[in-house]
């Protein structure tokens, strides 16, 4: 058969931007959820760190740089970001690829907190959310990761099938807090 | 009339606006009451029952009266207090509850019936004559409810709701409030200073004092600018905390663009914020009460406080010739600003006798107010006192029963105020709700230098609180002048005639009712309330309730702390639906969930259908075809002679990996997984703990520790949910891991004879019957693409099911689509889907939902003896099992051109169709082309033992009553050869 | 209402789930008897007080949560996680 042409979780939707505020879509290579079996904890830390730089983040954390990075991901879980994870971490913990399971956008921009303060019950102002620091929560009743991932910028990963909404409900923030001025 | 010199107006810059079409001259800084006051109106609204002339009677958020409708179309707005409505260019106000204007209202007729509507009057007539229900009273009650109207229109206003956090919570910014924000605010604390008025002040903007050698109004605009200027302080003014929630959760609405003529498309109306705080300080200030005394209720009655409030603020004098009736030293101020100001001051009456009058006016000691004369606006007022009973002419009247301190927020969670024989005012007590601190008037500090230096003392506890610095913040110099008052809530008047004295003016309740309900012994406070109806309007009954319940202490021979309060509860304020259910607007409503072939579907035109959050085809209409079922039988027969393709790809996928995989299937399946072989699939079914089915569905081993497990669509979320639930609090050491990769695959089905003859063209390595045969799964490339294959069917052909990562999704469905049409099929949809699957008896969530056991699906068997699982040991006691049970039975019509449907019931042939009489119901209706004939599912009491027998299927709703034949709900294949073949 | 996730730290309600009374945690043995499988599964007290309840982080970490909070003064004493509880019963 011909070759399958791939489409991303936001094909059509980004970018998007208001007078300060910009949506973009993030492909990351790879997106991998990583859990550590029962009491394999600090050894798939080690594993992670020797494998790809990072150990395994604590809850809230976002661990890792540009190229291979770490976001915690709920209970007992992460997901490994712009790098496989060798097959042979499998003995350490459960893998699973989700390359394909996110849609992933950055919403970045003066006043980016003040569109997710329309959207997510979490204290995300700039002062109380720090570079590194990650939350599991919900974007208008989707579920939601986001990440402080810069000075004004914020990594927001939905499930791929919400895309369209998440982008409508950010557009509709976006637009609101632009007007306001 | 305006006053030269006085208010904090911009003469500079006029406003016009029109009340009911006639053009209304103000200032920008006015209000809809203040501008249209200054130009004389007496009358702003009728009252609600008896559609009384009312005037307006305050400045602030709890006006009873002066309640107006704003624009027209769409966008009207009614019941907006013009007491707090800021005028602009334009604007269009209307008055409310009377026709035709609230000048001249015909339907104050009512009050002529008034001693027909007296308290517990619906309780009283509408129960008797049962009849006249429908036909008079419910009629008559819809024409007259309400206050304003809505238009009926799609209001397409924009609305918005936030969330917002802080360390401090200011509510109100008064003196209190000004001065504990910046207490906290310059020791680094987190500041949020909420206020309902556009600018902050609070009371300082209605007097006239000084704070430091400053006026008022330009020492809170002092502390405003410092403030603002603050990184850590945020202050939102036109927003009003409306509650106070569990864990230190405020509500708070804020009027966004209801002051401006023609906002921006994407600025809201309102938002509606949920304002999280570590600690919050209620600096709400305290609300005037009136007097009850004959006709209380002309327009041209004010609170005192709000007289010399328009003066002050506005630049308005109410009337030409004022007089003031107080029982307290605040309403001195009222007659001592008036005649500053020029304005004529007929008489100071104070009930109190022992009083030294001052200012240079007329003073009436120990008089009381007992009746007013004026029909449309007030003409004169009949005093009493020692030297006998004197009418005075007057056009305004300031009256003040005294300050209740706004505690409200502080009822919100079940707190209770007591009762201060020194203010005459319920005042806070400790701990009402946690976190949460009264300061200035609303915590009963009346005169301005206290409430500043509470402002400042409860900003510092909170400090402390927080474990954070105080900085030694001064307060300022201000007036400091003693609050002496003696209660007075009625005065006495004769009760014969149409006289009455009014205590909510809202919802037109008179002294008359609450002495009424107590002789009628609802006596009890929240009794009185729900019986009069006090306090029950949108004010609720902010500047009348202390008085009522004061009146019924009187009528029931008890005192006030007794009798005690009713309940505040949120909102302080009204707050629209619109501005609560904000963003949940048509699309905002839900989200929708999108699988990777929706582009591709709706191309080929197919209508689709919600399935929970997400969207699905209903079939695929073709050229020629005119209902939808001219395109499912064309589906399903393309299905069973050649090849179908849709997408599966919304049931759930669970990822499960781990040394305690098997076992934790085991247990959460009725069946065993542990002995599945890897490369097989095999269905499963789950139970609650109950014994009731929760969900089926097909399981795959991909590795010695490695399962996919499939849910349906609509159970995804409970079965994940159930799924971490049984492993973290039931079994949390079987190491076992699991993650939903629902999203991470496009998964299609791809059913018919000639299913693997269309796979072979898209699969890098061909597939035979013994490479794949029937429940195979396993690893396969696609163009390279690394996809998996399961040979799996809820079709009963020979099918399987392909799911590539969802990147390819788009592109590989419609390759699928287009190879299955070469073949003499195509995509199909949900509605061939369900005739497929009825025609081989597969259950979906029609049959398992929620009240039917694995017994009653025929499935008894699966629930394995050889190990415990979730809902094993419900599902064998004596009542889930037996002949008893309405077990699945196949349906067929006797005649078979006859059609059935969902819903039905079911009767033995002689018996009478009664509902004791209903042996069961039918689940699942399709019409099958490929046996020509409809058939249904059903659950039939004791069903299997009735095979082969007639019996009588009756539709009351749709009006079918037919004969059917039970049968096997295997209609087509019961070998089963088909999807082996 | 706000629970301190032992995991996210303090959330809005909206993004828990709540399933019902702790009891969920006390599985019986399957032969257990017909009183104590119907104690587990269909009876529960309504305290006017203190309760423990079992609450779901559904939109953040999804881990289970015992809940010990007042059902008069909404106070909430203690929040732990399910799994925790769990081995200590054992």
């Amino acid at each position: 058969m011909a070759e399958l042409i791939a489409k991303t979780p936001c094909d059509g939707l980004l970018p998007i931007t208001s007078e300060t505020v910009s949506l973009t879509e993030l492909t990351p290579s790879a997106i991998t959820s990583f859990m550590p079996y029962k009491g394999r904890e600090k050894a798939a830390s080690t594993a992670l760190k020797k494998a790809c730089g990072m150990a395994l983040p604590g809850p809230n954390e976002a661990s890792g740089t540009e190229g291979a990075r770490a976001i915690w991901s709920g209970r007992g879980q992460c997901f490994i970001l712009d790098t496989g994870v060798p097959a042979d971490l499998a003995t350490e913990g459960a893998i699973t690829d989700q390359s394909d399971a996110w849609a992933v956008m950055q919403l970045a921009g003066a006043g980016a907190q003040d569109v997710l303060a329309r959207l997510v019950p979490v204290d995300l102002r700039l002062a109380a959310f720090k570079p590194g620091q990650t939350v599991r929560t919900e974007m208008q009743h989707m579920m939601a990761s986001i990440t402080r991932s810069g000075d004004t910028s914020f990594d927001i990963m939905v499930m791929r099938s919400f895309a369209k909404t998440a982008v409508h409900d950010l557009h509709e923030a976006m637009k609101s807090v632009a007007a306001r001025g | 009339m305006r006053i030269s010199n006085k208010g904090l107006i911009d003469r500079s810059t006029a406003v016009s606006f029109t009340f009911d079409g006639k053009t209304v001259d103000g200032f920008a800084g006015d209000t809809v009451a203040s501008a249209a006051l200054a130009q004389g109106r007496k009358v702003f609204g009728r009252s609600f029952k008896y559609h009384r002339p009312r005037g307006v009677m305050t400045t602030g958020s709890e006006e009873p009266n002066a309640l107006v409708t704003l624009h027209s179309g769409a966008a009207q707005d009614p019941n907006i207090r013009a007491t707090t409505q800021e005028i602009y260019e334009g604007l269009q106000v209307r008055g409310q509850n009377a026709w035709p204007s609230v000048d001249r209202d015909l339907m104050g007729v009512n009050d002529l019936f008034a001693p027909f509507f007296g308290a517990g009057f619906y309780y009283k007539t509408f129960m008797w004559p049962g009849a006249l229900w429908e036909k008079l009273w419910e009629p008559m009650i819809r024409r007259a409810a309400g206050l304003g109207a809505l238009s009926g229109e799609d209001d397409t206003s924009r609305n918005e709701k936030a969330y917002a956090f802080c360390d401090l919570l200011v509510i109100g910014a008064g003196p209190a409030g000004l001065m504990a924000a910046l207490t906290a605010a310059r020791a680094g604390a987190d500041v949020i200073l909420a206020d309902e008025d556009a600018r902050p002040g609070g009371r300082l903007l209605l007097e006239d004092e000084e704070i430091d050698g400053k006026p008022g109004h330009v020492w809170a605009a002092d502390i405003t600018a410092e403030l603002m200027g603050m990184d850590n302080v945020r202050v939102m003014t036109r927003t009003t905390v409306t509650g106070a929630f569990d864990q230190g959760t405020y509500g708070a609405l804020e009027r966004v663009t209801q002051h401006i003529a023609a906002p921006s498309d994407d600025m809201p109306l309102e938002c509606f914020w949920r304002i999280v705080a570590k600690r919050a300080v209620l600096a709400a200030g305290a609300l005037e009460r009136s007097v009850a005394f004959a006709n209380n209720d002309r327009p041209g009655i004010m609170m005192a406080g709000a007289v010399r409030g328009y003066l002050n603020r506005y630049g308005v004098a109410a009337g030409q010739k004022v007089a003031v009736f107080g029982n307290n030293d605040n309403a001195w101020k009222t007659a001592r600003d008036l005649q500053a100001a020029g304005v004529e001051i007929a008489a100071l009456i104070d009930s109190r006798s022992d009083v030294t009058p001052q200012g240079d006016f007329p003073v009436i000691t120990g008089g009381l107010v007992s009746d007013t004369r004026g029909r449309g606006a007030l003409k004169e007022i009949t005093v009493q006192s020692a030297s006998g009973e004197q009418k005075i002419a007057v056009d305004c009247l300031g009256v003040s029963g005294g300050w209740n301190p706004s505690v409200h927020m502080l009822c919100h969670m079940n707190g209770r105020p007591a009762w201060d024989e020194a203010t005459q005012s319920f005042l806070p007590v400790d701990n009402m709700v946690p976190g949460l601190a009264p300061a200035g008037a609303a915590a009963g500090h009346f005169s301005t230098q206290a409430a500043l230096e509470s402002g400042i003392n409860e900003a510092n506890q909170a400090l402390t609180d927080l474990g954070l610095n105080t900085t030694d913040t001064k307060a300022p110099q201000a007036e400091d002048g003693a609050y002496n008052i003696t209660g007075l809530w009625e005065v006495p008047h004769e009760s014969k005639g149409y006289k009455r004295a009014w205590l909510d003016f809202q919802n037109d309740v008179s002294t008359k009712d609450v002495r009424l309900a107590a002789k009628e012994n609802y006596a009890s406070v929240e009794h009185m309330k729900r019986y009069t109806t006090q306090g029950m309007a949108p004010d609720q009954g902010k500047n009348s309730n202390v008085n009522a319940l004061a009146i019924l202490a009187d009528a029931t021979g008890r005192d006030i702390p007794t009798t005690g309060t009713t309940t505040f509860r949120p909102p302080y304020v009204p707050v629209s639906l619109a501005a609560l259910g904000a963003g949940a607007r048509g699309k905002g409503f839900a989200p929708e969930r999108f699988v990777t072939s929706h582009q591709a579907t709706v191309d080929r035109n197919a209508p689709m259908i919600e399935a929970g959050l997400w969207y699905r085809p209903s079939y695929y209409p073709r050229p020629g075809e005119k209902t939808w079922l001219e395109s499912c039988n064309r589906e399903v027969i393309s299905i069973r002679n050649a090849v179908g393709v849709t997408d599966v790809s919304t049931l759930g996928k669970i990822d499960i990996q781990g040394p305690d995989a098997g076992a934790f299937l085991d247990f959460v399946y009725t069946n065993m997984f542990s002995t599945l072989k890897v490369g097989r699939v095999r269905y499963g079914l789950m139970l609650r703990e109950d014994g009731h089915v929760m969900d089926d569905g097909t399981t795959a081993r991909l590795g010695e520790n490695h399962y996919v497990t499939t849910t349906t669509t609509a159970a995804a979320g409970q079965v994940m949910k159930h799924m971490e639930f049984v492993h973290q609090a039931l079994c949390p050491d079987m190491d076992v891991r699991f993650i939903s990769v629902t999203e991470q695959w496009a998964q299609f089905a791809v059913a018919g004879p000639k299913s693997r003859e269309l796979l072979n063209t898209v699969l890098d390595d061909k597939i035979d019957n013994d490479s794949w045969p029937f429940m195979a799964c396993g690893d396969v490339t696609l163009s390279g693409v690394k996809g998996r294959l399961f040979r799996i069917s809820f079709s009963g052909e020979h099918a399987y099911e392909i799911a590539v990562p969802s990147r390819y999704g788009d592109a590989l469905f419609r390759d699928l689509v287009s190879r299955a049409e070469v073949l003499g099929g195509g995509a199909y949809g949900m509605e061939a889907l369900n005739v497929l699957r009825i025609e081989k008896g597969f259950i979906t969530h029609a049959e398992i939902h929620g009240r039917v056991t694995a017994f009653d699906i025929g499935m008894g068997r699966m629930v394995s003896g050889k190990k415990d699982c979730i809902g094993k040991t419900a599902s064998e006691r004596p009542g889930l099992h037996g002949d008893h049970r309405e077990q699945m039975v196949g349906l067929k019509p006797v005649d078979a051109g006859q059609n059935l449907s969902n819903g039905a019931h079911l009767f033995f042939a002689d018996d009478d169709i009664t509902a004791d009489n209903s042996r069961g119901y039918v689940t699942s209706v399709g019409y099958s082309p490929t046996l020509d004939t409809y058939l249904a599912l059903g659950f039939l009491e004791n069903g299997p033992a009735h095979y082969g027998k007639k019996i009588r299927f009756k539709d009351h709703l749709r009006g079918i009553d037919t004969m059917v034949e039970v049968c096997n709900p295997v209609f087509l294949d019961p070998e089963g050869g088909r999807s082996r073949g | 209402m706000r629970i301190k996730c032992p995991l996210c730290g303090e959330r809005d309600r909206r993004e828990f789930y709540y399933k019902g009374a702790a009891i969920d945690l006390a599985r019986p043995a399957p032969d257990a008897g017909d009183v104590a499988w119907d104690d587990y599964i269909h009876n529960r007290e309504n305290p006017a007080g203190r309760t423990k309840d079992l609450w779901q982080h559904e939109m953040g970490c999804s881990a289970w949560l015992v809940v010990e909070r007042n059902t008069v003064t909404h106070e909430i004493y203690g929040v732990e996680l399910a799994e925790n509880v769990k081995r200590g019963m054992k």
